[in-house]
C-alpha cells in the first residue's frame, strides 16, 4: 500500500514537471503573441483604427460561430502540415525555406492523379484508391522537390537555403506555366489559370455539410503526432536530431551524415507535398495558381513559434489560421485591412527569433544553462 | 604572498535542480598567491568559480573583494573588480587577430551576460571609438603587457592559427588587458603539453611576483605540488580543508579528495599477446588543411596489449586516430582488422568490426551535449536491440542499461535524464568512456581518455583499460601524459613529425629516451 502511494506519489509529481517543463517553454511565444498583439492594437490605433473592435471583430471571424470555427480549422489545416514540415528540418538542422514549392508541387501532382489518371488508364477507380493515390502522388513529388536540395547540401555542400530559394521559383513558375497550359481546364468559359476539377472519387470527403471543415483537419493532427513519434521514438528520429544538433558527434556514432540530410529534406518535402494534395482534394478540388500562395512562408514562422515541436506547432498553426479567417470579418465590421494580420504576424516572428527583446520586456532571467562558458575541458 | 586577502567566499551555497553544487563554501584568496583548488569530478570547482565571476548567483553567502562585501550581477562587475577568468579557447574569435579579440572585449561581455542588453549608448560608442581609433595604441599595450610578464604573443597573428597553448596565453593577456590582479584558470593544463604546462607555470610564477593572485584548478596532483602556495580540497559541494604542499604529499591530498586511499600506481600482469586485431601499413593522411600530417606509419596491436602512443601533442596522432576510426579518409596505406581489409572505412563498418573509440574532444566528436545523459550513453548502439527494435527506440531499455553505467562508472548525475551538458567536465568524459568501454569490441581506440578526470576516477579507468586488455581485447592507447603511457602500455612507439620513430618493449622502456624520441632527438 505504501509502495503503492509512493509510486503513485511519483507518477503525479512526474506529470505536474512535465507541465511545469511544458508551460516553461510556451511562456517566451505566448508572450510573443501578446507583445505582437497589443503592437498590432498600436499600428491600428495609429492609422486611426479602433484596436478593441478590430480584435473583437477578429475573434468572432475566428470562432464566433459554428461556421467560423470551421473557417478557421480549414486555414489551419495546410498551416499545421506545411509548419510541420519546416521545423522537421529545422529539428535536422537545415533549414527548408522551399515548402511553398513543394507544396504547389504536391498539390499539382494530386489535382493531375485527381482528373486525369482514370482517363489516361481508361478506367474509373474506387475512392479507397483513389484519394490515397491523389495524396500519395503529392506527398512523392513534394519528397523528391526537396530532395534535391537536401542532396545538393550533403554531395555539393550547396546551401539548402540558397537552392530551396531558387527552386520556389523554378516550381512557381513551372506552376503557373502548367496551369496555364498542359493542365489548363479546358471548358470553354474557362479563363483563370486552374486543373479541371478532380474526380468524386478523390475527394475528401466533409466531416458535417455544408460546413467546409473536411477529414484533413484530423489528419493535421495525426501526422502530427506521427512527427512526434518518428522523431522521439525511432531511430531514424534520433538520428535526424543527432545530425540536427552536433553533426561531428552524429558522424563520430556512425550514423550517415548525408543520407540523414537527404532524407530529412525528404521528408520535409513530403510533408509540404501533403499540404499541397490535401487543399486539392479536401477543399478546393483543383489547383488554382494562387491558392496556395504564402503557406509555406508563413510555415517558417509557425514553426518557429512553436519552438519546432510537433505541439507548439499545432497550436500556432491554428492561431494563424484563426486570424487569417478572423481578419475577413475584422475588415468588414471596422475597415480595417486584412494586411494587418501580415503586421501581427511579422512582429510574432520578429518577437520570436529575437526572444531577448521579449525577456527583456517581461524581465524573464535566462535560464542559467544558456550563460554557461565554461564549454572547455574544465566543463 | 602577504596576508592580505583579496576575494573571499562566505559561506557560498548553490543549488541545481537535483544537486547542491556549493554547501557553505568559505575559501580565501591571498594577495601574490597562487591557490591550488582540487576536487572530485563534480565536486562544484567549476560552479565555484562561476559564482566568484558573476555568471552564476549563490543561493546564500557572501562574496569579499578587497576587504568590500560585493554583489556580482554579471561578469562585468567582476572584471571592473580586477577578477580575470581563463576558460579554454571558447571564447576567442578564431578568425580575429589577438589584437582584435583583445578588443573585442566588451562586445564578447554583451554575449557572456547572455541576456538582457545593459549598456547604453555610451557603450557601444566607446567600443566603436576604440575600434577606429586605437587599433595601434591596444597592440602596443598588448606588445608592453607580453613584455612585461614574459607572455610572448604576436597581437596580429590569427587565433584560429596559433596552437591553444599560446590561445591560452591570448586569454591571459586579454584578462591582463582588462586590468586584472585576481586571475581564475579552470583546468588550464588540460589540453596542455607538458612542455607548454611548464611555460605556463613559468608564466603563473612571473604573474605572482607583480602581486597578481591566482586561483588554479587542475586534476594533477604533481602540478599542484609544484606551484601552488595553498592547496583547498573540495568534496560533494564542501572545503574539506586547506593545506600547504609543504605540509602534504600526493597520496594525502588523494585521499583528502576522493574520501578513500588511492592507488596512484596500475597493477598489471605481463601480457598475454594473443592474434593479430589492429594492422596499419603504410598510412598516410592529410590533415585539415590538406598538409602530410601522417607520412607513412605502420604498426600492428595483437590481442590482450596495449600499444601506446607516445609524442608531443600535434605530430600526427589526431589525424591517426581519425583514420583508424573512419572520420578522415588517408590517402595511402592500409588498414586491417582482424586481418581483413575493410572495403567501406566509414565509421559505422569499423565501429561494427568491433572499434570502441574514446575521443580527444569529448565535446565536438564525443558528446551530443544538449541530449540526455541516457541518450548519450548509447550513442553508437541506439539502433540496436535491444535499444533500437526493427527501428523503433526502446526507452525502457536505454533507461535501464544508462542507470546500470551511472552506477558502475560513478557518473556523478542527478538522473539519466539531465542533459549531458548539466554535468561537470569530468562527468563528461566518464560518460564517453562508460559508453565505450561497455559494448562488446576486440579493439579500443582511447584518445586522452582520462582527461580532466580526478584519481579516483583515472584509477578507475586505468584498472578497467588493463581488464579489458586481460580479456583479450587491442588497445590503442593515445595519450600526452607520458605517465600514462608508461604505466598502462605493454608497447611504446613514438611519434614525431607525422612517423614513428622509435618503438620499445614498455617494460625495458627509459624515460628518459622516450622524452628524448619525442623531441626528435636520435640516437
Ligand atoms: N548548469 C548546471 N545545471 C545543473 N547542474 C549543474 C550545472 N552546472 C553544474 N552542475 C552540477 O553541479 C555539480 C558541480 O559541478 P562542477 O562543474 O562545479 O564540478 P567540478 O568540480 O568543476 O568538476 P570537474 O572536475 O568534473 O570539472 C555537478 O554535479 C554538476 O552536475
Ligand atoms: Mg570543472
Amino acid at each position: 500500500m505504501q509502495l503503492d502511494n509512493e509510486s503513485r506519489g511519483m507518477f503525479w509529481r512526474s506529470v505536474l514537471s512535465a507541465v511545469r517543463a511544458a508551460l516553461r517553454a510556451m511562456l517566451i511565444p505566448l508572450l510573443a503573441v501578446f507583445t505582437a498583439m497589443l503592437t498590432g492594437g498600436v499600428v491600428i490605433a495609429l492609422a486611426g483604427g479602433n484596436p478593441i473592435a478590430a480584435y473583437v471583430g477578429l475573434f468572432q471571424g475566428a470562432f464566433g460561430s459554428a461556421r467560423a470555427l470551421s473557417e478557421t480549422a480549414v486555414w489551419s489545416t495546410p498551416y499545421i502540415f506545411a509548419g510541420l514540415a519546416v521545423s522537421l528540418t529545422f529539428r535536422g538542422g537545415l533549414f527548408n525555406i522551399g515548402a511553398e514549392g513543394q507544396l504547389a508541387f504536391g498539390a499539382v501532382a494530386a489535382a493531375w492523379v485527381g482528373y486525369a489518371l482514370p482517363e489516361v488508364l481508361g478506367l474509373s477507380l474506387p475512392p479507397i484508391v483513389h484519394l490515397p493515390l491523389a495524396i500519395g502522388a503529392g506527398i512523392v513529388v513534394g519528397a523528391i522537390w526537396a530532395a534535391i536540395p537536401g542532396a545538393l547540401k550533403a554531395y555539393t555542400g550547396g546551401h539548402e537555403v540558397i537552392n530551396t530559394i531558387m527552386m520556389n521559383y523554378i516550381s512557381l513558375n513551372l506552376v503557373s506555366y502548367l496551369l496555364n497550359g498542359p493542365m489548363k481546364d479546358p471548358d470553354p468559359l474557362n479563363v483563370i489559370a486552374r486543373t479541371p476539377l478532380i474526380d468524386e472519387n478523390a475527394r475528401i470527403p466533409p466531416i458535417v455539410e455544408p460546413l467546409r471543415i473536411h477529414w484533413g483537419f484530423p489528419l493535421a493532427f495525426l501526422i502530427a503526432c506521427l512527427v512526434w513519434w518518428l522523431l522521439w521514438r525511432t531511430t531514424l528520429g534520433f538520428e535526424i536530431r543527432t545530425v540536427g544538433t552536433n553533426i561531428e558527434a552524429a558522424r563520430y556514432a556512425g550514423i550517415r551524415v548525408k543520407r540523414i540530410l537527404v532524407l530529412t529534406m525528404a521528408l520535409s518535402g513530403a510533408l509540404a507535398g501533403l499540404a499541397g494534395a490535401i487543399e486539392v482534394t479536401g477543399l478546393n478540388y483543383r489547383h488554382e495558381l494562387g491558392f496556395s500562395i504564402g503557406y509555406g512562408f508563413d510555415a517558417i514562422a509557425i514553426a518557429l513559434l512553436g519552438k519546432t515541436h510537433p505541439l507548439g506547432v499545432v497550436l500556432a498553426a491554428l492561431l494563424f489560421g484563426a486570424m487569417r479567417n478572423g481578419a475577413t470579418r475584422m475588415q468588414f465590421l471596422t475597415q480595417i485591412p486584412v494586411d494587418i494580420i501580415s503586421v501581427i504576424q511579422g512582429l510574432i516572428l520578429l518577437f520570436v527569433a529575437a526572444d531577448r527583446i521579449v525577456r527583456y520586456l517581461y524581465r524573464i532571467r535566462v535560464a542559467e544553462e544558456r550563460v554557461v562558458l565554461t564549454r572547455g575541458w574544465g566543463g | 604572498m602577504t596576508d592580505e586577502i583579496v576575494l573571499q567566499a562566505k559561506g557560498i551555497t548553490k543549488r541545481f535542480p537535483g544537486v547542491l553544487a556549493n554547501d557553505r563554501v568559505d575559501f580565501d584568496l591571498c594577495k601574490g598567491e597562487i591557490h591550488a583548488l582540487l576536487g572530485e569530478n563534480g565536486a562544484g570547482k567549476t560552479t565555484l568559480m562561476n559564482i566568484l565571476y558573476g555568471l552564476y548567483r549563490p543561493d546564500a553567502g557572501e562574496i569579499w573583494v578587497n576587504g568590500r562585501q560585493v554583489t556580482l550581477h554579471s561578469p562585468r562587475d567582476s572584471i571592473r573588480l580586477g577578477i580575470g577568468m581563463v576558460h579554454q579557447h571558447f571564447m576567442l574569435v578564431p578568425v580575429f587577430t589577438v589584437t582584435e579579440n583583445i578588443m573585442l572585449g566588451a562586445e564578447t561581455l554583451h554575449r557572456e551576460m547572455g541576456g538582457m542588453p545593459v549598456t547604453g549608448w555610451q557603450r557601444w560608442w566607446q567600443t566603436i571609438q576604440l575600434d577606429v581609433l586605437d587599433r595601434q595604441g591596444v597592440a602596443k599595450k598588448i606588445a608592453e603587457l607580453s613584455h612585461q610578464y614574459g607572455l610572448d604573443v604576436d597581437p596580429d597573428a590569427m587565433v584560429g592559427d596559433l596552437p591553444v597553448g599560446i590561445q591560452q596565453r591570448v586569454e591571459i593577456v586579454k584578462a591582463l588587458y582588462r586590468q586584472a590582479n585576481i586571475l581564475i584558470l579552470d583546468e588550464p593544463t588540460a589540453v596542455l603539453t607538458p612542455q607548454e604546462a611548464e611555460e605556463l607555470f613559468r608564466i603563473m610564477n612571473q604573474l605572482r611576483e607583480r602581486g597578481v593572485s591566482i586561483i588554479f584548478i587542475t586534476h594533477k596532483l604533481k602540478e599542484v605540488m609544484a606551484v601552488a602556495d595553498r592547496i583547498t580540497v573540495m568534496r560533494a559541494g564542501r572545503v574539506v580543508g586547506t593545506v600547504t604542499p609543504q605540509a602534504t604529499d600526493e597520496a594525502q591530498l588523494a585521499s583528502m579528495m576522493v574520501g578513500r586511499n588511492v592507488i596512484l600506481t596500475v597493477e598489471k600482469k605481463p601480457t598475454q599477446a594473443g592474434e593479430e586485431v589492429l594492422r596499419v601499413e603504410g598510412l598516410r593522411i592529410r590533415d585539415a588543411r590538406g598538409l602530410e600530417a601522417v607520412r607513412g606509419v605502420s604498426f600492428s596491436i595483437r590481442a590482450g596489449e596495449i600499444l601506446g602512443i607516445a609524442g608531443v601533442q600535434g605530430n600526427g596522432q589526431t589525424e591517426l586516430v581519425e583514420a583508424l576510426t573512419g572520420l578522415r579518409l588517408p590517402h595511402a596505406g592500409r588498414i586491417l582488422i582482424a586481418g581483413r581489409e575493410l572495403e567501406d572505412l566509414s565509421p559505422r563498418a569499423i565501429l561494427e568490426a568491433g572499434t570502441a573509440h574514446i575521443p580527444e574532444d569529448r565535446q565536438r566528436h564525443g558528446l551530443v551535449l544538449p541530449y540526455a545523459v541516457a541518450d548519450n550513453l548509447v550513442l553508437c548502439t541506439y539502433y540496436q536491440p535491444p535499444f533500437g527494435v526493427r527501428s523503433v527506440l526502446q526507452p525502457k531499455a536505454i533507461d535501464s542499461y544508462a542507470g546500470r553505467l551511472i552506477q558502475d562508472f560513478d557518473i556523478r548525475t542527478p538522473s539519466a535524464y539531465v542533459a549531458a551538458s548539466k554535468l561537470s567536465g569530468g562527468n563528461q568524459q566518464k560518460v564517453v568512456v562508460a559508453r565505450e568501454l561497455s559494448r562488446p569490441i576486440r579493439l579500443l581506440i582511447a584518445n586522452q581518455p582520462t582527461r580532466g578526470l580526478d584519481v579516483g576516477s583515472i584509477e578507475y579507468i586505468h584498472r578497467e583499460i588493463v581488464a579489458m586488455r586481460d580479456q583479450g581485447i587491442a588497445v590503442l592507447l593515445v595519450s600526452a601524459e607520458l605517465d600514462e603511457i608508461m604505466a598502462l602500455a605493454d608497447r611504446i612507439a613514438v611519434m614525431y613529425r607525422g612517423q614513428i620513430v622509435a618503438e620499445v618493449d614498455a617494460q625495458s622502456a627509459r624515460r628518459e629516451q622516450i622524452g628524448l624520441w619525442m623531441a626528435g632527438v636520435h640516437d
